[in-house]
């Protein structure tokens, strides 16, 4: 039996024209954690995040998913244990109908007719969309696609749900109904995001990342309760902490 | 019509995929084949045959009205893209001036019957073409042509262009937008702005493509885009393709038209 970590252990990431991207990030999540990752814009949130499943590979370290080490040959194995629900859904949703899409996933793992039907009602409902399955992704609103963006993550049952910037054009209802949802799943969860509201809504530990280090780990209503602190890192305290 | 109005016009043919009627429920491969054998037909006429054509309006227009598509949307589509045909047979008349009859007294030269077959030929097909997208939705024929045999690369090209068409034109939009907000009123200082726009037009869709790849990788993508058989051939799409063999056949191989001519003008003699 797998447990659902991830442990980065002490990753380099340089991008071809030369930017240093991760320097060295080292960190641990463990079987049902869930985890806010915050930082200033371009401090390699998102290149963290595209390491967890293998579409980019550490130039130096190692990235370790359950009791895999990623590699060439285990990016394929990964890939069904972490899912990524990315920030722009348009960039998700590329299948005609949003049930094509649901069920590209599952397709892809070689699953029968039957059970793939039964895979995209399941992820469907648990987004409360299952009306919308015949619909084109282009007749969708943002909110509407950013919650069949996780369905059809959800389809492919991942270990570890890791999202980027999940709640990015949703209105506040919407964004509510995410949070709402994100609390609901059991699932390890890694969340990106510059919504520290969200974060420490859902998520009880945050990581916050500084010119690509770890410059603090710990429980989130510690860490974003610092306003000296996260003020040195181009945030600030959370609305709900900020008196008017 | 401006690019915005443009855009929710293309919106429009999809949303006519959604009816419920008994074409709409037709197996979408017996309407790719019964569509491409009808397109086959009608091109295979000879270049000055304008006659024998006209029975073969019978078939969109049964499809037009079983699939309660609006004629006016159809009609307006066609003539959209007419400049081509036209274009393509305008000088027919005056290169080939060689009369054939002679019609009220005035003369009719090869030419403009063959310009005539032309056009006519150009509505069938166009009209054919776009009915099967509005009764079949554009996903379920590239789904027929996977599942009829099409190359898999070429299918999938196929459906990313209809998705993204959107999400492009979207972009495009908004960047039209922005340079006409700052143009007050005058044409955004022409052409070398339009063709930067167009180059970060391109650069987006490049980024985009990337980011869809990777969306695609972590869901195990393989090279195939895979497809649930929802549909079987039933009964009645084995009718459906039957009745269209058939009233090919008929019209193609014999000159009913001419026939019926014949008999009318004994009637009135």
């Amino acid at each position: 039996m797998s447990h659902h970590i991830v442990e980065f252990k002490n990753v380099f990431f340089r991008y071809p024209d030369g930017t240093e991207a991760l320097n060295g990030v080292n960190f641990r999540i463990t079987h049902g954690e869930s985890v806010g990752v915050v930082g200033a814009n371009g401090a390699g949130k998102s290149t963290l995040l595209q390491h967890m499943n293998g579409y980019l590979m550490p130039t130096s370290g190692t990235v370790t998913i359950g009791d895999l080490t990623l590699t060439g040959k285990t990016k394929r194995e990964i890939r069904r244990k972490v899912g990524i629900v990315f920030q722009n859904p348009d960039d998700q949703l590329f299948m005609p109908t949003v049930f094509d899409d649901v069920a590209f996933g599952p397709l892809n793992l070689g699953m029968d007719e039957a059970s793939v039907r039964e895979r995209v009602r399941k992820a469907l409902g648990m987004v409360n969309s299952l009306a919308l399955q015949d619909k084109p992704p282009h007749h969708l609103s943002c909110g509407q696609k950013s919650a069949v963006a996780i369905a059809s993550v959800m389809a492919m049952e991942p270990d570890i749900l890791a999202m980027d910037e999940p709640a990015a054009n949703l209105d506040p209802r919407s964004r509510r109904s995410l949070i709402t949802l994100l609390k609901t799943f059991k699932h390890s969860k890694i969340i990106a995001s510059h919504d520290l509201d969200l974060i420490l809504d859902v998520c009880e530990r945050c990581i916050v990342i500084g010119s690509g280090a770890v410059v603090a780990d710990g429980p989130s209503a510690e860490i974003l309760s610092n306003k000296a602190f996260l003020e040195e890192n181009n945030l600030e305290l959370p609305l709900s902490f900020q008196g008017r | 019509m401006t690019f915005d109005e443009k855009y929710f016009d293309i919106g429009r043919l999809d949303r006519l995929s959604y009816r419920d009627t008994c074409v709409h429920h037709l197996d979408p491969r017996a309407k790719v084949i019964a569509t491409m054998l009808f397109l086959i037909t009608v091109i295979s006429f000879p270049k000055y045959e304008v006659v024998a054509l006209a029975p073969f309006f019978l078939f969109p227009v049964l499809l037009m009205t079983l699939g309660e598509i609006p004629v006016r949307f159809i009609v307006k589509k066609v003539i959209a893209v007419s400049p081509f045909a036209i274009f393509i047979g305008i000088f027919n008349p005056f290169l080939d001036i060689r009369p054939v009859a002679v019609i009220l007294g005035v003369p009719i030269s090869g030419g403009w019957l063959s310009f005539l077959s032309i056009i006519l030929k150009f509505a069938l097909t166009v009209s054919a073409a776009l009915l099967l997208i509005a009764t079949t939705s554009f996903p379920g024929v590239c789904h027929a042509l996977r599942r009829l045999g099409f190359p898999a690369l070429f299918v999938s090209q196929l459906l990313f262009l209809y998705r993204y068409l959107f999400v492009l034109m979207e972009e495009a939009m908004r960047i039209i937008r922005a340079r006409e907000m700052r143009s007050f009123g005058s044409r955004g200082t022409g052409v070398k702005v339009f063709v930067r726009l167009i180059g970060i037009l391109f650069l987006r869709a490049v980024d985009r493509a990337e980011r869809i790849y990777y969306a695609m990788l972590s869901r195990g993508f393989q090279g195939d885009i895979p497809d649930l058989k929802r549909s079987r051939i039933a009964f009645r799409d084995l009718g459906f393709m039957a009745m269209t063999i058939a009233f090919l056949a008929v019209f193609r191989f014999f000159p009913i038209t001419e026939r019926i001519g014949r008999v009318a003008q004994e009637l009135f003699r």
